[in-house]
C-alpha cells in the first residue's frame, strides 16, 4: 500500500512539475514556462548520464592520481605546493604554454578564417577533397608530425631556411597545422548556413564588403570562432609529442613536465602540483571564452547549405583575395608536410622508388618489430573508433542538447554554462594523468576480467577525449536555433519530445553528421591514452606507427610512413563521407 | 578539483548504468582482439605478463608455451621500460598481471624498493646469464653506444673517434646527437655510461665540454636516428649518434658485405633487462613457469630477431650479420645498480642544469 502511493506520489510529482517550461531542465530551474510539456525524468537522464560518464573515466582517475601525489603516505602533504611553485622552471614552463597555445590559437583562427569561407560558402570543383584534405593533419599521430616536421625545418630541409629547428616559431607552425581544421570545420559549419540575406540587405544599404564583414558577418561567426579557439587553445596548452620533438629539450610545457614526472621519475608530488596548475589555466581559459561567448550568443536564421553557398567568382576581391590565401594555406601549411610524407612513403628500403612499404603493411614488419600487421591493426582502429563515435555521440549529444537550453533563472543558466566548461576539460588534461589515474581506480576487476590490461577501456577513453568536439561541433548549431521556431511548433500543440523531433532534430543532425567524422577521426588518431591501454594484440594505427618508427631498420621506418599515410587517407575519407552524409540530409527546406 | 569530484556525489545508478552501457558497447567492438576476454587474470589457467611497448615475440613460441603448460598468457605492454616500472609501483596492491619482462638496471632496484617483483631466478640459469644475476631473472642484454656514419668520415677524411674524450675534441664539433636521458632510455644509459668513466663529480664538466663542442640533444631515439643521423640515409647532418651496438647490423650493404655504420665500443653501456613475478599474483606458479619459459633455449635464440637485444644465455648462436657487424663491448662502463637508484633522479637533474641550463 505504502509502496503503492508513493508511486502515485512520485507520477504525480512528475506531472506536477510539467508546469516546468518544456525547454529547461527541471532539475536545474525552478522558473514558470507555459504549460508545455516537460519530460523532468528524461532531462535529468540526459544531465545525469554525461556527468556519470565523466565522472568514472575521467574526474575518478585524474583526482585519484593527484590525490595519491599530496598524500603519499597515508598523511596529507601539501609542501610540493611551495616547492613546486617557487621553482623558476615551473613559471618558465607556464609562460611557454601560455606563449604557445595564445599564439597556435591566434594563427589557427586567422588562417582558418578564408579557409572557412572558401570551403563553406564558395563552391567549386574539388570542394570536398579539399575540405577532407584539410582535416587530414588533426589525426595524423604527433610522432610522424614531429618527424616530418623536424625533415623540413632541418639545416638541410626544404624549409631549413627559415631558420626555425627547435624554436618556437616552428613549434607554432606545427601546431598551426594540426589545429587549422578545427576552425575550419567549426567555422565552416555555421557559415554555410548563415542566410545571406542579412549580408546583402547590408550591402544593399552601401556597406563595403569589409564593413559587412566586419559588422554583419563576423558578429554572427563569434560563437563558432570562440568555440572553436577555446578547443584550439585547450589542444595548444596540452600539445605533447610536437613539443618534445620540434623544441629539443630547451623547449618544455606543463603538459611535457608532467609526463616526465609521472612515467619517468614516478614524482607524483610536483605531477600532482602540475596537474592541479594545468587545470586552473585550463579553467581560466575556459571561463574567458564562455564569458565572450556568452556575450554574442544570438538566435540567427540559418538555412540550407545550399542557398548559402555560391560558385566561386573572379570578379569578387573577397573571393580572390579568399582563393590566393586559402591556396597558400593549404599549399604551404598542409599540402608540403604532407607531400613530404607521401613521397617519402614511396622510397623503398634500397633506395629506389615503388609500392614495396605498401606491401609491406600486410607483414609484422622488419624481424617482426610488431605483434600484428599493419592491415590488422587499421581493422582494430576502425572498430574502436566505430565504438568510440558511438559512445561519443551519446554522450556529446546529450550534452550539447541541454547546454543548448536557456533557462531564465541565473543558477540554472550558470548551472548549464558550468556543465558546458566540465565537458571541456578533457582536452586540457594530460593522458598521463588519466592513464595512470585509471591504473588505480580501475584496479578491481569487473565480471572477473582486469578492466586496466583488457584493452577494453581504450574506446571509453577514445570517447572522453571526442566529446568536447562533439558538443564543440553540434553545440553552436543547436544554440543558433531561434526559440521562436519551438515556440511556434509547441503552440500548434507540439510536446516537447515532437518538438525536439520537428525542430530541433533536422537541423541538428547536419551538425552530427559533421560531429560523427570528427569523433571517429580524434578517435583514429588518439594515441596518448590508446598507448597506455592497449594490448599488443590489439594495437591500433597509430600505436603500431609509433613502434615501427620506433624500431632500427629501414624497413620499419619505411612501414612508419606507408602506415602513416593509410592514416591520413582513412581519416580523409571519413571526413568525406560525414560531409556527404550531410549534404544528403540537407536535401528539403533546410 | 572539489567540483570534479562533487560531480559524482549523487549519480551513482547512473553511473552504474553508464559503466555497463559503455563497457557493453567495448565488448561489442572487441578491443583486444583476441576473442578470448572472459578470462581474466584471476582465472589460474591464465598467465598475464605486463611488459613494455617493445615486447615482440614470435606469436608461435607463446603457443609451444601454453600447449605445453596448459595456460593461456595474455600480455598487456604500456610505455617504455621507466613507465613500465612505474606503472607497477602505483598499482602494487593490485597488480597488472603475474609476471613482468622488460624491468631493465637502471630501473631494477626501485621496483625491488618498492617491492612490486618477487625474489625468483630460476635454479639453472644458462651460463653468461647469472653474471647479470641479482634478485631478478636476467633474460637479455644490450649496449647502448655512439654510433659512427663510416661513409661519411671516409669522405671528410677525418678518423673515426674512439672514446668518449674523443667526443669532446674540437675537431669533432658539431658533429655528436645524443638523446635526453629525461625522455629516453637510451640516453640515460649514456648518461650513466659518462658517469662510469668520469666519476659522479666529473660528468657534469665532460658534458660541459661536450656541450662547448657543439652536442645536439633531441628527444627521442627515433628523432636521433632517423632525423639527425647521417648514417640512417634520411638526410641527416650529424655523422655521429647514439644508438645501440646492434644498430649497425641494420645498414648492412646490399651485398652483405659491410655496413655503413659501426658502434663506438669505447662509449657503452649495458642495459640488462629482467623478467619476474609479480608480488600479489593470483598465479605465482604460472608466472614462475612464464619466467623458465623466457630462458629456454628457443625464446633466446629468437631474441636478437624480435626484440634486437643479445640473449642472456651466451650459448646461444647470434644471427649472422650480428656475428659479423654488430659486436657487444669487452668492457662497458658500470655503475653499482644502488646507485643508480639512490641518485638517478638527481644525477637527471644535474645533467638538465649543465645541458640545457
Amino acid at each position: 500500500m505504502d509502496r503503492d502511493s508513493r508511486g502515485l506520489s512520485r507520477r504525480r510529482g512528475a506531472a506536477g512539475s510539467a508546469h516546468h517550461g518544456w525547454s529547461r531542465s527541471p532539475s536545474l530551474t525552478g522558473s514558470r514556462g507555459h504549460g508545455l510539456r516537460p519530460a523532468p525524468l528524461l532531462w535529468g537522464a540526459a544531465v545525469a548520464v554525461p556527468l556519470g560518464f565523466l565522472a568514472v573515466f575521467f574526474a575518478w582517475p585524474v583526482a585519484a592520481l593527484v590525490v595519491r601525489g599530496f598524500v603519499p603516505d597515508g598523511a596529507l602533504d601539501l609542501t610540493g605546493f611551495v616547492e613546486v611553485l617557487t621553482r623558476p622552471r615551473t613559471w618558465r614552463l607556464v609562460g611557454l604554454t601560455l606563449t604557445q597555445a595564445v599564439l597556435g590559437t591566434a594563427f589557427s583562427v586567422l588562417l582558418g578564417l578564408p579557409l572557412a569561407y572558401l570551403l563553406y560558402r564558395r563552391s567549386f570543383a574539388g570542394r570536398s577533397l579539399a575540405r577532407g584534405l584539410v582535416t587530414v593533419p588533426f589525426v595524423l599521430p604527433a610522432v610522424v608530425v614531429g618527424v616530418a616536421f623536424r625533415a623540413l625545418f632541418a639545416p638541410s630541409g626544404a624549409l631549413g631556411f627559415l631558420g626555425l629547428e627547435e624554436s618556437l616559431a616552428g613549434i607554432v607552425v606545427a601546431l598551426v597545422f594540426f589545429n587549422v581544421s578545427v576552425v575550419v570545420r567549426t567555422v565552416g559549419g555555421l557559415w554555410e548556413r548563415l542566410d545571406p540575406r542579412a549580408e546583402e540587405a547590408a550591402a544593399s544599404l552601401g556597406a563595403g564588403p569589409a564593413r559587412v564583414f566586419r559588422t554583419v558577418t563576423l558578429p554572427s561567426l563569434a560563437p563558432a570562432i570562440t568555440s572553436a579557439a577555446s578547443v584550439v587553445f585547450l589542444f595548444c596548452a596540452t600539445a605533447f609529442g610536437v613539443v618534445l620533438v620540434l623544441g629539443g629539450v630547451r623547449y618544455g610545457t606543463i603538459e611535457t613536465e608532467i609526463w616526465t614526472r609521472t612515467t619517468q621519475f614516478l614524482d607524483l608530488r610536483s605531477a600532482s602540483v602540475l596537474s592541479i596548475l594545468q587545470l586552473v589555466v585550463i579553467t581560466a581559459a575556459l571561463a574567458v571564452s564562455a564569458r565572450a561567448r556568452r556575450r554574442r550568443e544570438a538566435a540567427l536564421h540559418l538555412v540550407s547549405a545550399r542557398r548559402s553557398a555560391r560558385p566561386l567568382s573572379w570578379r569578387s576581391p573577397a573571393d580572390v583575395g579568399a582563393a590566393l590565401a586559402g591556396t597558400a594555406i593549404v599549399a604551404g601549411l598542409v599540402a608540403l608536410p604532407l607531400a613530404g610524407l607521401v613521397v617519402r612513403s614511396f622510397r623503398e628500403p634500397d633506395g629506389s622508388w615503388g609500392p614495396g612499404n605498401y606491401l609491406a603493411l600486410g607483414t609484422t614488419g622488419e624481424r617482426n618489430a610488431l605483434v600484428v600487421t599493419v592491415w590488422e591493426a587499421t581493422a582494430t582502429s576502425l572498430r574502436i573508433a566505430l565504438t568510440a563515435t558511438l559512445i561519443a555521440l551519446v554522450v556529446g549529444g546529450l550534452v550539447a542538447l541541454v547546454v543548448s537550453r536557456r533557462p531564465r533563472s541565473v543558477g540554472a543558466r550558470r548551472a548549464i554554462g558550468t556543465l558546458d566548461g566540465l565537458f571541456m576539460l578533457p582536452l586540457g588534461v594530460s593522458a598521463v594523468t588519466v592513464g595512470f589515474g585509471f591504473l588505480i581506480t580501475m584496479d578491481q576487476p569487473v565480471l572477473g576480467l582486469d578492466l586496466r590490461t583488457s584493452g577494453l577501456l581504450v574506446p571509453v577513453a577514445q570517447a572522453v577525449v571526442a566529446v568536447p568536439l562533439v558538443v564543440r561541433t553540434v553545440l553552436p548549431v543547436l544554440r543558433a536555433i531561434d526559440p521562436r521556431l519551438r515556440e511556434v511548433a509547441a503552440v500548434l500543440g507540439s510536446g516537447p519530445g515532437r518538438v525536439l523531433r520537428t525542430v530541433d532534430l533536422p537541423i541538428a543532425l547536419r551538425s552530427v553528421g559533421l560531429a560523427t567524422g570528427f569523433a571517429f577521426a580524434v578517435s583514429l588518431g588518439e594515441f596518448g591514452a590508446t598507448s597506455f591501454l592497449a594490448r599488443p594484440d590489439g594495437a591500433t594505427l597509430p600505436v603500431v606507427i609509433y613502434r615501427l618508427i620506433g624500431r632500427p631498420g629501414a624497413e620499419n621506418y619505411g612501414m612508419a610512413l606507408a602506415a602513416s599515410v593509410v592514416l591520413a587517407a582513412l581519416t580523409a575519407t571519413v571526413m568525406m563521407v560525414a560531409e556527404r552524409l550531410r549534404d544528403d540530409r540537407a536535401g528539403g527546406e533546410f | 578539483m572539489s567540483r570534479l569530484s562533487g560531480a559524482h556525489g549523487g549519480t551513482i545508478p547512473t553511473v552504474a548504468v553508464a559503466l555497463s552501457a559503455a563497457l557493453l558497447l567495448a565488448g561489442c567492438s572487441g578491443g583486444s582482439g583476441s576473442g578470448d576476454d572472459a578470462s581474466g587474470a584471476g582465472d589460474p589457467g591464465t598467465v598475464t605478463l605486463v611488459t613494455h611497448d617493445s615486447w615482440a615475440l614470435d606469436e608461435k613460441l607463446i603457443d609451444q608455451f601454453e600447449q605445453e603448460s596448459g595456460t593461456t598468457v595474455e600480455v598487456s605492454a604500456a610505455g617504455d621500460a621507466g613507465t613500465l616500472v612505474n606503472q607497477l609501483v602505483l598499482t602494487k596492491d593490485a597488480p597488472l598481471g603475474d609476471a613482468v619482462f622488460g624491468i631493465d638496471n637502471t630501473f631494477a632496484s626501485r621496483a625491488l624498493e618498492a617491492g612490486v617483483v618477487e625474489e625468483y631466478t630460476p635454479a639453472d640459469l644458462p651460463e653468461g646469464a647469472e653474471q647479470l644475476g641479482g634478485a631478478l631473472t636476467p633474460v637479455d642484454q644490450g649496449d647502448v653506444c655512439v654510433n659512427a656514419d663510416e661513409a661519411w668520415f671516409e669522405e671528410s677524411g677525418l678518423d673515426v673517434p674512439t672514446t668518449l674524450e674523443d667526443l669532446a675534441d674540437p675537431q669533432y664539433k658539431d658533429l655528436l646527437v645524443v638523446t635526453n636521458p629525461a625522455t629516453s632510455s637510451p640516453g640515460l644509459a649514456f648518461l650513466l655510461a659518462t658517469i662510469g668513466a668520469f666519476g659522479e663529480d666529473g660528468f657534469e664538466d665532460y658534458w660541459a665540454s661536450l656541450v662547448d663542442n657543439g652536442v645536439k640533444v633531441a628527444d627521442s631515439w627515433e628523432d636521433a636516428y632517423y632525423v639527425d643521423f647521417s648514417g640512417a640515409g634520411e638526410g641527416g647532418e650529424r655523422p655521429l649518434a647514439l644508438s645501440y651496438a646492434t644498430s649497425p647490423a641494420f645498414t648492412v650493404s646490399e651485398d652483405g658485405s659491410e655496413s655503413t655504420t659501426s658502434a663506438l665500443l669505447e662509449t657503452c653501456f649495458r642495459q640488462v633487462e629482467y623478467a619476474g613475478v609479480l608480488a600479489g599474483s593470483d598465479n605465482p606458479e604460472g608466472a614462475r613457469a612464464l619466467v623458465d619459459f623466457l630462458l629456454t633455449h628457443d625464446v633466446q635464440a629468437a631474441l636478437p630477431e624480435s626484440m634486437y637485444m643479445y640473449p642472456a644465455d651466451a650459448a646461444v648462436e647470434l644471427p649472422a650479420d650480428w656475428q659479423k657487424f654488430a659486436p657487444q663491448a669487452d668492457a662497458p662502463f658500470e655503475v653499482d645498480p644502488a646507485d643508480v637508484s639512490e641518485h638517478r633522479d638527481e644525477w637527471i637533474e644535474r645533467w638538465t642544469e649543465t645541458v640545457v641550463g
